[in-house]
């Protein structure tokens, strides 16, 4: 195996748009952007209110949720596939080998990542309005949504970390998708598998994919945050 | 849309006076405001004055309300209903990450303004603060002297009765105080009752009408400018106006 | 002019992310609760092993299955004892695996339905060719498998209770080779799948019981060749059953019983014959033969 061999197998791949291939990305990206949405929409106001509550065990919560940005895919796609199964708690749901069930290990994976950074963000840039906004009437809970405005840029950087993550990982995605050809196969899993058949150029070739992709989506994205950065200042 | 906001007010009983009555701020165990009493009728600019550490700010945050009083009370002649009539600019402006005008539309709208009324409150008080053209700009590119500008315009928007200013001068140049100080005038001629911290001794005495001296945390003296200037009745005071340094 | 700026921005942020996935997710995963078919899609979920999978004989025959009855099959594939417990849960329609004992007892305790015969292929020992045991060539898998532990040669294990590590096991209890007393630094079990397996023993000279198929597919071959096989004792059987309703009533036992009776049929019998890869053929139907 050598490198003109990735790199034909990763040009193939991208300039012959093959149909399967394709279908690939796009669950990927589409599973990905999901659990990053969702985690998103539940963890940037959890976080806020994390920032700004005091309440007795929170130092406790902070840390576990500190933790959880560790937790390993794995152990997320587990605790998913036995609440997911058909013998699990959440079984009549039939959701088990689904994208979504995909969707919901991502989450786990990303939410923690999501709600400890936001609440770090918030926490300081809560420090430096915390004045202001107390002066004009937002108190508490109700400064979150000019905080998270505020915040938008380092959010954005949080919600990259958990997009990060979440395309970059196999073990949830395999277990609570089964990596089924054309319904929950992604780029992840079809490195895998490939790596499995000996296939390395073309595993290796899906990587280079996955890796551009990661990156183009980096590269917009600060692209856009600095663009904004230079109009919010 | 009236340019005078303090008559736009009036259709309400006024909030003024504010009478504060004993009150006591403590903090760590440490007690750093002690039993301040005194009354701010309306009109006129009122400086609280002393050296750092006096207890300034923290009196103004009392009366402003970001702190709660420890002991005493502080009372205002009317209940402002649900948007108060008093408004606060800090020593170090603080900017949020937007706009110019965004600045002063997110205070109005924290207020309960509608949103059609917004544009032109912001407009006007762009306007009014010499902002027009920057309305657009990054609030965080402005230079320190704009930036306290835009914090007054935007605590000017609001219409308050009683304006608070902690220290509104101490981290700007010569020229740009200045300018803040010819504002400060014009606020407190446009009928808006002023009361701001200083341990600038010229700065109090081209401003104020009244003084409220303070030190470690006392009142020790509250006297109309003139009487104050020209023979305060207390030693610290005396010792503060001939530059003796006193903490 | 500074709100709609404000107002861009947000639409921006949310349409970034919403537009081009969660619209998509909400039309293509199951919304149903009880019958999750995606758009209306007819399918069932089988759960089989890393050798089918791994070898492409699905990606050959699956297709012809669909066009005949319109059923999508969701291939999870897994090692044997995996599978067969995706199958006890009630996570699969139909199990295909490779373990006979094993498929008998899933039987027998009430969760699959009757077992069928479906085909075989067979299992060979691969190693590097630069052969440390000195077994290259012969054909009696018992007395090559008692040289490697002789010799201390290294040999990769799947060790995860899949069909191919079942029928390992079995061969060193036939060569009388006692593993719990005999394992050493030279018996390596990696608790992984076919492929893996060929990968690390590549890549640590070592040899490995692989089945036929996966090899013939496999394509990081390097210094490693096939060592012995041809010995009867290396026959390897697919059984196939559908998972018992009376246990998990949601499963699709129609469905599940079309993929088994075409498989064990004509069609599904000619389609695995005719699956080959550089002429070679890695599977052998026998639904017929009695007791297979």
């Amino acid at each position: 195996m050598d490198l003109t061999a990735i790199f034909q197998a990763a040009f193939a791949l991208v300039v012959g748009l093959d149909p399967a291939f394709l279908a690939i990305v796009s669950l990927s990206l589409r599973v990905t952007l999901s659990a990053v949405l969702i985690a998103g929409l539940i963890g940037l106001p959890l976080g806020a209110a994390l920032a700004l509550a005091r309440f007795r065990g929170r130092s406790v919560v902070i840390v576990i949720l500190n933790a959880l940005m560790g937790l390993p895919p794995v152990v997320a796609g587990l605790i998913v596939f036995l609440m997911l199964s058909r013998s699990g708690p959440l079984g009549s749901l039939g959701l088990l080998f689904t994208p979504t069930a995909m969707i919901v290990a991502q989450v786990l994976l990303v939410l923690p990542i999501v709600i400890a950074l936001t609440r770090q963000t918030v926490e300081d840039l809560w420090a430096e309005y915390r004045d202001h906004l107390r002066s004009v009437g937002l108190e508490g809970m109700r400064a979150i949504p000019t905080l998270l405005f505020d915040g938008r840029f380092a959010l954005a950087t949080a919600l990259l970390a958990g997009f990060g993550r979440a395309s970059a990982e196999v073990g949830a995605v395999l277990i609570v998708g089964g990596n089924i050809a054309g319904y929950t196969r992604t780029m992840t899993t079809t490195i895998t598998l490939e790596t499995s058949k000996g296939d390395l150029p073309l595993a290796l070739g899906l990587g280079l994919v996955l890796i551009t992709l990661t990156l183009a989506i980096n590269a917009v994205a600060f692209g856009a945050s600095r663009i904004g950065a230079r109009y919010a200042g | 849309m009236s340019a005078k906001p303090v008559s736009a007010m009036r259709d309400v009983s006024s909030i003024l006076p504010l009478t504060i009555d004993d009150a006591c701020f403590e903090a760590g165990g440490r007690r750093l405001v002690v039993g301040a009493r005194f009354t701010v009728p309306a009109g006129g600019l009122t400086v609280l004055l002393g050296p750092n550490g006096a207890g300034k700010s923290l009196t103004l945050r009392l009366c402003h309300g970001l702190l709660t009083p420890s002991a005493g009370s502080i009372r205002w002649a009317a209940q402002s209903g649900s948007a108060k009539r008093h408004a606060m600019v800090f020593q170090k402006p603080i900017m949020l990450r937007r706009s110019v005008a965004a600045n002063v539309a997110h205070a109005l709208a924290a207020a309960g303004i509608a949103r059609a009324e917004r544009v032109g409150r912001t407009q006007e008080a762009l306007a009014r603060f010499g902002l027009g053209g920057r309305a657009d700009q990054p609030a965080r590119l402005l230079s320190g002297g704009e930036q306290q500008r835009l914090a007054i315009a935007r605590a000017w928007s609001l219409r308050p009765e009683l304006l608070f200013l902690d220290e509104p001068t101490s981290q700007l140049d010569p020229a740009a105080t200045r300018q803040i100080e010819e504002l400060l005038a014009g606020l407190v001629a446009e009928g808006i009752t002023v009361m701001m911290s200083t341990h600038d001794l010229g700065q109090a005495k081209r401003l104020a009408d009244r003084v409220l001296f303070l030190h470690r945390g006392r009142l020790v003296e509250d006297a109309d400018a003139q009487t104050f200037f020209a023979g305060p009745a207390s030693a610290e005071a005396r010792a503060f106006l001939a530059g003796e340094l006193i903490w | 002019m500074t709100l709609s700026k404000r107002l861009l921005l947000t639409a921006g942020f949310a349409a970034a992310f919403a537009g081009s996935a969660f619209a998509q997710t909400t039309t293509a995963t199951p919304p149903a609760a009880t019958a999750p078919a995606a758009a209306g899609t007819r399918f069932i979920t089988v759960s089989s092993t890393t050798s089918t999978q791994d070898s492409g004989l699905f990606g050959h025959i699956l297709p012809l299955f669909k066009a005949k009855t319109g059923i999508e099959v969701r291939v999870v594939s897994q090692g044997t004892g995996q599978a067969l417990d995706t199958g006890r849960r009630g996570d699969a329609d139909v199990v295909f695996v490779h373990a006979k004992a094993q498929e008998e007892k899933f039987v027998a305790d009430g969760f699959g339905l009757e077992r069928k015969a479906v085909m075989y292929n067979d299992f060979v020992l691969i190693g590097p060719k630069s052969d440390p045991a000195g077994i290259a060539g012969t054909k009696d898998i018992a007395a090559a498998l008692l040289k490697i532990q002789e010799k201390g040669a290294a040999f990769v294990s799947r060790g995860d209770k899949s069909g191919t590590h079942a029928a390992e096991l079995n061969l060193w209890k036939v060569a009388g080779v006692d593993l719990d007393a005999k394992k050493g630094s030279w018996y390596r079990e990696i608790g992984q799948g076919m492929g893996a397996a060929l990968n690390t023993a590549g890549g640590m000279s070592g040899y490995v019981l692989a089945d036929r198929g996966t090899w013939i597919s496999f394509k990081n071959r390097g210094d490693l060749a096939i060592a012995v096989e041809g010995d009867r004792r290396l026959f390897n059987q697919y059984g196939v059953m559908a998972v018992n309703p009376a246990k998990h009533p949601h499963v699709k036992i129609n469905d599940g019983q079309a993929f088994v009776t075409w498989l064990t049929g004509p069609e599904g019998q000619k389609a695995i014959a005719d699956y080959k890869i550089d002429g070679q053929q890695l599977f052998f139907p026998n639904a017929s033969q009695a007791g297979a």
